[in-house]
């Protein structure tokens, strides 16, 4: 028998106010250790789907269990990645990363182990006494994801973390992204998008079609982790890559025109 | 922002528009027909008048300080108090607001009888109406910050499950204090302007022997007028200080953060 899911949708559906439905009867199950890149045509409810399950915004109908919880009820368990770093700018890297845990009550030495730990494993160990400002915007952007990874969350959701930044930085936050994850595996839902971003990290693409927003395809990636920068010379990632654009170029072509 | 600029330049440029002012002023008064020139005294005249009236404008200084900071402190505790409230709900803040401004429209010289009504003339009296002329700069701006903050952050601590007064002491309160101190300047630069013209219409020579107000009344009715200019003098010195020393706490609040000061590690 497979584990039970981590996080299950059941025909869910979001509109906001009188509007148009923007999430139609999404069913889809995620296991443990899952990592899912969430694409799709801009407008196809992608951001949104990940605030349902952040417990952010509430649904219309269906059903979000997260360890067979609400998501508000599993809020413990999870941790969010927004677009921008998000940075409390009169903080410095060492505070922003313990305030999660400071509203929560956590011992400030307890918090203060933990932020040096995670300070680490984005390599930033030496720029706690830093300010926002004084970083450049990948750097914000790993304070952003240590800050997340204090909780020790069981999932973690990135809405787009790395979509602002340049090619190079991005590819070197993806790769360290999966590396930081193979020391503890939290369950991701990634929001991108970039297609290579998606195959790169991913090994499920859940590809979402617009008008309104719903489940398109699934596609499996099934290239073995440890992924590396070598992982992107290979031939199965450039044919993944291919097939998962021409699938998102069919969405797209079959789109509604833009109301 | 204006371009970076080093400290020495920073501190020379005034220094020289002032000497400038003050050579313009010395001609001036020079080239005004010799029996006019009372009209306009000279520079030396006024140091002159300053340190022969010492002793009544360092008194009268004394007099209008407390009446400004009391007035002036009154106005910071009350205005970040009501501004919490505000900040927290909109129909209070709708329901107030018209009356906010109709205590900040109505003139001091009207308000001053009042005031000597209820608590008599004299140093209370110079505080309340310190305290009414300062305190409307402060509450708006600062509700203005508590009601802006960053909609990004607001859900982030959301999203933490923060409570109310974790999201307000953690969160709006730091993010206004920019604005807070945007209005903490205004309001130290018309304090002591608002303490002496209360001192004018509500100041008392009883005791205390009266603010700067009193003693520009005194000085002008005598007809000493390189003192009068001497009491302008050291009013405006007053402001001055009292700016200084707020933007030195916003400095010390804000330029390690903020993007109003430059950054020193670039």
């Amino acid at each position: 028998m497979p584990p039970p899911p981590l996080v299950e949708f059941r025909e869910v559906a979001k509109r906001f106010g009188d509007g148009p439905p923007v999430l139609e009867r999404i069913s889809f199950a995620a296991q443990p250790g899952d990592f899912l890149a969430l694409i799709g045509p801009s407008g196809c409810g992608k951001s949104t789907l990940l605030r349902l399950l952040a417990g952010l915004s509430p649904l219309t109908a269906g059903a979000i269990a997260v360890d067979g919880r609400t998501p508000a009820d599993a809020a413990a368990e999870l941790a969010f990645v927004f677009q921008e770093p998000t940075l409390l700018p009169w903080l410095n890297v060492a505070h922003n990363v313990e305030l999660p845990q400071r509203l929560r009550g956590v011992a400030p030495a307890d918090r203060a182990a933990t932020r040096r730990r995670v300070l680490e494993l984005v390599r930033l160990g030496d720029r706690a006494a830093a300010y926002p400002r004084q970083l450049s915007g990948g750097q914000k952007m790993r304070v952003s994801l240590a800050r997340a990874l204090a909780l020790a969350p069981r999932l973690l959701l990135l809405d787009e973390p790395f979509g602002a930044l340049d090619e190079m930085t991005r590819e070197h936050l993806n790769e360290e992204l999966l590396a930081i994850r193979a020391l503890a595996a939290w369950t991701a839902f990634f929001v991108t998008h970039s297609v290579a971003e998606a195959v790169f990290l991913s090994n499920r693409i859940l590809v979402l079609a617009t008008g309104p927003g719903r489940l398109h395809t699934e596609i499996a990636v099934p290239l073995p982790y440890p992924r590396t920068s070598d992982t992107r010379l290979s031939r199965d990632y450039h044919d993944l890559v291919a097939h998962v654009s021409r699938v998102l170029r069919s969405v797209e072509d079959s789109a509604p025109p833009p109301r | 922002m204006i371009a970076p600029m080093r400290p020495l330049l920073k501190a020379f440029l005034p220094a020289v528009a002032g000497a400038l002012a003050l050579a313009v002023w010395f001609a001036a008064h020079f080239l005004l027909e010799e029996e006019m020139r009372f009209l306009l005294p000279s520079p030396a005249a006024v140091l002159q008048a300053l340190l022969d009236h010492r002793e009544p404008l360092a008194r009268a200084t004394l007099n209008t300080s407390q009446g400004a900071l009391l007035g002036f402190g009154l106005a910071v505790v009350v205005s970040v108090g009501l501004a919490v409230v505000l900040s927290w709900s909109p129909i209070v803040r709708t329901s107030l607001y018209p009356y906010l401004m109709a205590l900040q429209m109505t003139p001091l010289p009207v308000l001053a009888p009042i005031c000597v009504i209820w608590v008599g003339a004299g140093l209370k009296s110079v505080a309340l109406l310190t305290f009414v002329i300062a305190f409307f700069p402060l509450v708006v701006n600062t509700t203005q910050g508590l009601i802006s903050t960053d909609r990004h952050l607001v859900e982030l601590f959301g999203l933490y499950r923060a409570r109310p007064w974790q999201q307000l002491l953690l969160l709006r309160a730091p993010a206004a204090l920019p604005y807070f101190f945007t209005g903490l300047r205004i309001a130290a630069t018309i304090a002591p302007i608002g303490a002496v013209v209360a001192d004018m219409n509500a100041g008392s020579s009883a005791g205390d022997g009266g603010g700067l107000g009193f003693q520009a009344v005194i000085y002008a009715s005598q007809a000493k007028y390189p003192a009068l200019f001497a009491t302008a003098a050291t009013t405006c010195m007053l402001g001055f200080v009292l700016n200084a020393a707020v933007l030195g706490l916003a400095w010390l609040a804000l330029h390690h953060w903020h993007d109003s000061y430059e950054r020193s590690d670039k």
